[in-house]
């Protein structure tokens, strides 16, 4: 059994424009024989390849019309291909339909159990799953009321509440970040991180390059219907950028800094790497303790901020990195300015150069205040010519046997 | 996760006609489900509910009783169970496809959002209607208890083939038409006429030897009457249920009703429409899946 979740295989998608569009008996009745007036040819998906691994999230990118809503419905099962073929292992649900096929005169309860069935669960999984289901959605006591007695906002969280409930193994996102009030995403997004803990396969579809970034763990960057190029977040949305987007379009009060939105709301103005003796000599030796010390202003208290600190080798490889969240120390609340330091008691890394990273954002990392690309330098000289990336400090003994 | 090996789906230009029957398998709760949303919906708000699908052939039996009993006086005895035994299953083919026809026109939006097996839908619709044609038969058979009615058990058994055939069949049709419908809407219309038509040549309200003898008179074999292919299911039921192929009216002359042939003639001609009736669902799932690839684009 391989552990290949999608796979995409050579799949074109045509559409057919007609001129005149014959949908009912008497047209095409009247219209037969004479000459068939031009349909127009659309290929909105052109040879398509990939595959996906079981719990990777994998981004599609690409402005409107370029073909990825339709490679997520083909994926969906919900359009055919033209052509190629598209297998997907497991069962799978879509948070871009909320809410699809409720029925306004069924009550709440009825339309859970319908909704979950047509996708894809069984009679006894609802019943296990639903007071989960009704808890999520906060409709206890609506719940035997009709739907069409809902409010939207009731009608959209019921709807997610089914959605996130299927346990699905594959989960397709189109969008639905997009919409909604901001709790709402909120709430979405922690669902989608949830699946990505749990080993899902999560393909997400989004113009917004941002978020791609955050959550993909690949990208496939997509222009008229064809694949431009499949990589890694970074690289695929510098591409989808430089090719494609032709300029860049942010918000007004948004800045560009090396790949990232920022907003600035926070500002960091200084990072400074010391060790004992860093004045006297710019280089540190194996062991010793670090601290990368970060000062950042604020004009108005923000109390949802998590910095965060990622050191790379020359290579670009992830060294280490954490945030205060993770190392537990959370910041409540900035306000006006202050400093953030992150200790490391002992640098065990080989001799080279290392680049540190700084930024800040709120705790969902959907918007991101400052970013700092090579905030700091950091030279380690001294464990001699062992390779690799860390020093474990190996001690050699031989003992030849008699 | 379950232990279980995950479904794989499939989605690809053509898939077989095996492949489309294992995903509808898949989905067979799913089929209850919206077997079950069909009834309630139909009957939600209604104060008399299901009784309302009991009143519709209750009505048809009093206007039928009216004309060809008393105003045409047909003379067959039992005339009441001779015309159910026929009407129901009517009712349940006539129900199931042009219910159909609409069906995935009708659940556009759904059809637009999320995958399963779309012949669901169609199959959905006759599943109803055999729910209203149990129901229906139930208040037959409380009838034919309480008049301490006197069938044909011989004949008796030919009922559970004919209604597997008749299924077989509207489901055939209700999967084709429905199809078809998304790309001519107007198949709807024009099927309500067919099914009108269809209808009066088929003997129901009337014997089936009247268009028999009819036949005979011009020197035409009467199986003619057999090739509409309704007609065996039809006087199969009949045979079953009202018990008797023709009665000795009050001059004492035998009038034939039905054909006088024994069970197995009747189970012969049903396995020739069951068999043309597979081979129709067959073709109508290959349609249905050629057809299907361009639902969400013609919705």
């Amino acid at each position: 059994m391989t552990d290949t979740a999608i796979s995409i295989d050579g799949v074109s998608k045509r559409f057919r424009i007609n001129q005149d569009r014959q949908s009912s008996l008497k047209e095409r009745a009247i219209g037969f024989g004479r000459p068939k007036r031009g349909h127009k040819d659309f290929w909105a998906l052109r040879d398509i390849d990939l595959d996906i691994r079981e719990g990777e999230t994998v981004g599609l990118l690409g402005h409107n019309g370029s073909g990825k809503s339709t490679l997520l419905k083909c994926v969906g099962g919900i359009l055919a291909p033209t052509m190629g073929e598209i297998r997907v292992r497991g069962r799978i649900a879509s948070l871009l339909e909320l809410g699809a096929g409720f029925h306004p005169d069924l009550t709440g309860r009825e339309n859970v159990f319908l909704n979950a069935s047509i996708l894809g669960m069984s009679r006894s999984d609802i019943a296990t799953r639903f007071d989960d289901i009704v808890a999520f959605a906060e409709l206890e006591q609506f719940i035997d009321e009709q739907v069409k007695h809902y409010s939207s906002g009731m009608y959209v969280r019921l709807g997610f509440a089914v959605a996130i409930n299927v346990e699905p193994d594959v989960l397709l996102v189109d969008e639905v970040l997009s919409v909604g009030d901001e709790a709402f995403q909120q709430k979405c997004l922690e669902r989608v991180r949830g699946f990505q803990r749990d080993g899902r396969t999560i393909i997400f579809v989004s113009h917004a390059a941002d978020l791609v970034r955050r959550i993909c763990d690949r990208v496939m960057v997509l222009d008229h219907g064809e694949s431009v190029a499949v990589d890694d977040p970074a690289s695929a949305i510098l591409i989808f950028r430089e090719h494609i987007h032709g300029g860049l379009s942010l918000d007004e009060d948004q800045v560009l800094n090396h790949g990232h939105v920022v907003t600035n709301q926070v500002r960091i103005e200084e990072v400074r790497a010391s060790w004992p003796g860093s004045e006297d000599h710019g280089t540190i030796a194996p062991g010793q303790p670090l601290s990368i010390a970060v000062r950042y202003a604020c004009d108005e208290p923000i109390d949802d901020i998590v910095f965060a600190m990622e050191m790379r080798n020359i290579d670009d490889v992830n060294v280490y990195s954490c945030n205060t969240d993770v190392l537990e120390q959370e910041v409540e609340r900035v306000d006006g300015g202050g400093w953030v330091t992150f200790e490391i008691p002992a640098l065990d890394l080989v001799d080279g150069q290392y680049l540190v990273d700084v930024g800040c954002h709120t705790h969902d990392v959907i918007t991101e205040y400052d970013f700092v690309h090579e905030a700091a330098r950091v030279t380690v000289v001294g464990s001699g010519s062992v390779g690799g990336v860390a020093n474990l400090g190996a001690k050699v003994t031989h003992s030849p046997a008699g | 996760m379950a232990a279980s090996e995950p479904p794989v789906l499939v989605v690809a230009p053509d898939r077989s006609v095996v492949d489309r029957i294992r995903a509808l398998w898949r989905y067979r709760e799913l089929l209850v489900g919206l077997v079950r949303k069909e009834l309630k919906v139909k009957y939600k708000d209604s104060s008399l509910g299901f009784m309302w699908s009991l009143l519709n052939p209750a009505m048809y039996l009093a206007v039928f009783y009216v004309v060809f009993q008393i105003i045409l006086g047909s003379g067959i005895p039992f005339f009441a169970v001779y015309l159910l035994a026929g009407l129901l299953a009517w009712n349940l083919f006539n129900g199931s496809v042009t219910g159909a026809t609409g069906s995935i026109v009708g659940n556009g939006s759904l059809v637009n959002k999320v995958y399963f097996p779309r012949e669901i839908l169609p199959l959905a619709v006759v599943g109803a209607n055999l729910v209203h044609f149990f129901l229906q038969t139930m208040v037959l058979l409380a009838g034919l208890a309480i008049m301490r009615y006197d069938v044909a058990l011989e004949y008796l058994w030919l009922t559970v083939p004919a209604l597997v055939v008749l299924l077989v069949l509207a489901s055939a049709l209700a999967i084709l038409f429905s199809a078809l419908n998304v790309y001519a809407r107007d198949l709807q219309h024009l099927l309500e006429l067919v099914m009108l038509a269809w209808f009066w040549m088929t003997p129901i309200v009337y014997s089936w030897s009247l268009p028999a003898e009819q036949l005979s008179e011009r020197g035409l074999p009467t199986g003619v009457t057999l090739l509409n292919p309704i007609v065996p299911i039809v006087i199969a039921l009949q045979r079953g249920i009202w018990g008797d192929d023709g009665f000795v009216n009050p001059d004492g002359v035998l009038v034939q009703v039905l054909p006088d042939g024994g069970p197995l003639w009747y189970l012969r001609n049903l396995a020739v429409v069951g068999a043309i009736s597979l081979a129709l669902l067959v073709i109508a799932m290959k349609v249905f899946g050629r057809l299907e690839a361009n639902f969400a684009e013609e919705l």
